[in-house]
């Protein structure tokens, strides 16, 4: 069964989340993440989007491209303020929170803001929207990203999206009680943050990925786990439902 | 920096001494406009697609207003010809790009990198929180988001300890726009706003501005309003001026109505990745400058695909399963 990097995405994604869990996504691959994961094996999940949206359906063939817009309030529970929608999340009522980002670093850390200086950057990236209050307010946050060595870098050049910041017990003297960047979700594996040191370590290779790979693709060391899986690959059922989610491969 | 200590006594005095009276308060779009000045922080309604007062922008354009700040929660294209006519100096967000298909907006990496424009970017609770400290007449709100990362310090955000629990907290200053802008489902003569579906940011954003400019699909009547009091979503006593705009949001969407026209998007990014930023002035003499009136400005679509994004519209809302 071959499959494309963004569905094997995906479905790691889908995977991580459980049943009855409420869940923060963006448009894109999250979403389609999200819907796969309440065809298959959470039904009872809850999703949430930025831009004021609770409970809605996605419709096969009619994905978003924003998260503020009509495609994403289809069958909704409700539409509440966008401000109020950020407000569950600061009082605790969102599980899991998806982002991606342009740079991350060995703390997680996301930056979605700029390269180079802030005020004569040398790109200027689209900014936050949502993810820093995600990765701020979200019970747990997982990481979606394409694996590529020009984002993994040893520092971000800013910081707009707060990980483990600079290491354990960071977040805390920061103000940030809650919350945490848990995993990240390659192309080529699964990671999660040594708790020691807070940097990230490789858990799950997916199938014929290798450490090497890894190390290729990532601007500093990169811990490993004492054991590191393997990941069950994309089965023909999940790939089904993403490939009629996004006939058109949108996103795929 | 645009925060000093007393905004919030100012903003209120400055709301305080408008005429609130109940009367009508029908303009055309030209005359709704002139009520912005040079140098204005102007808010703009509803987010990125979304009912964003497209009719309004464009006549702000064609008045040759200079000096602006626009601010939004998420922007999307629409403050691309403000960069290129010089027209803003600054713009406050959390985002802005042209949409996911179409990545990084060229225009705002030509304009913040070459030092021309300011970015001052907040997360979107943070800036939402901006609009609502605003609307609620006090000078800050204390949020958890924020904490730890680069963005406190680039838009004067700042921490201090709660005083009732020592904990650390982030402050977000209050945002008072001098003008809002604002597209709606149905409006009356009095200025009594409903929407349906997602109202973002608008009561906020409504609340927090001195001036208050409406465009809405639909004008009805004082006695409409009257029948569902429950559907005002912003009061009438908060607006300046009601414009009658009906696709005042196209070609980006207007919930139930219309769907976003992403065509033009594509056509839009193809002329600026052909052109650069002289495929946006061609956009503009186009659709902004060429137009002398919004009717003007709805014949340079094809019927057929006005009505084809109104199907799209009917479909997605209603909660018929599709």
């Amino acid at each position: 069964m071959s499959y494309t990097d963004s569905e094997l995405l995906c479905v790691m994604a889908a995977r991580q989340l459980r049943d009855d869990q409420t869940v923060f996504a963006g448009v894109g691959l999250p979403l389609l993440a999200v819907a796969l994961a309440q065809k298959t094996h959470a039904p009872h999940l809850t999703m949430v989007v930025e831009g004021g949206v609770i409970g809605a359906e996605v419709v096969p063939g009619r994905l978003p491209i924003s998260t503020n817009e009509m495609r994403l309030a289809h069958r909704a529970l409700m539409l509440p303020p966008i401000t109020d929608i950020f407000l569950l999340a600061q009082r605790g009522l969102i599980d899991v929170g998806f982002i991606g980002g342009a740079q991350i670093d060995q703390y997680g850390n996301i930056n979605t803001s700029v390269i180079g200086p802030y005020e004569r950057p040398k790109v200027r990236l689209p900014g936050s929207g949502g993810a820093n209050d995600i990765a701020s307010l979200c019970s747990e946050v997982t990481i979606v990203t394409v694996h590529e060595r020009r984002r993994f870098v040893p520092r971000v050049d800013f910081i707009t999206s707060p990980g483990g910041l600079s290491g354990p017990g960071a977040r805390k003297a920061a103000g940030l009680h809650f919350g945490r960047v848990a995993r990240v979700i390659t192309n080529l594996g699964l990671f999660g943050f040594d708790p020691a040191t807070g940097r990230l370590r490789l858990d799950a290779l997916h199938p014929g990925r290798t450490v090497e790979m890894v190390r290729e693709q990532t601007g500093f060391e990169v811990l490993l786990a004492p054991e590191i899986a393997i990941t069950a690959p994309p089965t023909a059922a999940e790939l089904a439902i993403l490939r009629r989610l996004d006939a058109e491969r949108r996103f795929l | 920096m645009s925060i000093r200590p007393a905004d919030f006594i100012e903003a209120r005095r400055r709301r305080a001494a408008k005429p609130k009276g109940a009367r009508d308060k029908r303009l055309d779009a030209a005359e709704a406009v002139r009520l912005v000045r040079d140098g204005d922080v102007i808010a703009i309604g509803g987010c990125c697609f979304s009912r964003t007062p497209m009719l309004l922008l464009r006549e702000i354009l064609r008045q040759g207003r200079t000096g602006l700040t626009l601010a939004r929660n998420l922007m999307a294209i629409e403050p691309e010809p403000f960069l290129v006519a010089g027209a803003a100096h600054t713009l406050i967000t959390s985002w802005m790009g042209p949409g996911l298909p179409w990545g990084l907006s060229r225009v705002l990496r030509h304009y913040v990198e070459s030092g021309q424009v300011r970015f001052e970017e907040w997360s979107h609770l943070g800036l939402g929180l901006r609009f609502r400290a605003g609307a609620m007449g006090v000078p800050f709100l204390p949020t958890l988001t924020m904490l730890g990362s680069d963005l406190l310090g680039v838009g004067g955000a700042k921490t201090m300890a709660c005083p009732f629990t020592g904990e650390t907290v982030a402050l977000v200053p209050a945002l008072f726009p001098d003008v809002a802008l604002l597209h709606v489902h149905r409006a009356d003569p009095l200025g009594n706003c409903q929407i349906d579906g997602y109202v973002h940011m608008d009561p906020d954003i409504a609340a927090a501005a001195t001036t208050v400019l409406v465009t809405a699909e639909e004008l009805i009547s004082e006695e409409d309003t009257r029948r569902h009091p429950e559907r005002t979503v912003i009061p009438g006593l908060l607006v300046d001026a009601v414009v009658e705009a009906p696709f005042g949001a196209f070609p980006g969407e207007c919930y139930g109505l219309y769907e976003t026209d992403f065509g033009f998007y594509d056509a839009y990014a193809a002329r600026l990745a052909a052109k650069g930023l002289d495929g946006v002035r061609e956009f503009m003499d186009e659709y902004i400058y060429g137009p002398a009136t919004h009717a003007e400005y709805l014949a340079r679509f094809d019927p057929t695909v006005l009505a084809r994004q109104q199907q799209y519209a009917r479909e997605l809302v209603g909660g018929e399963p599709l």
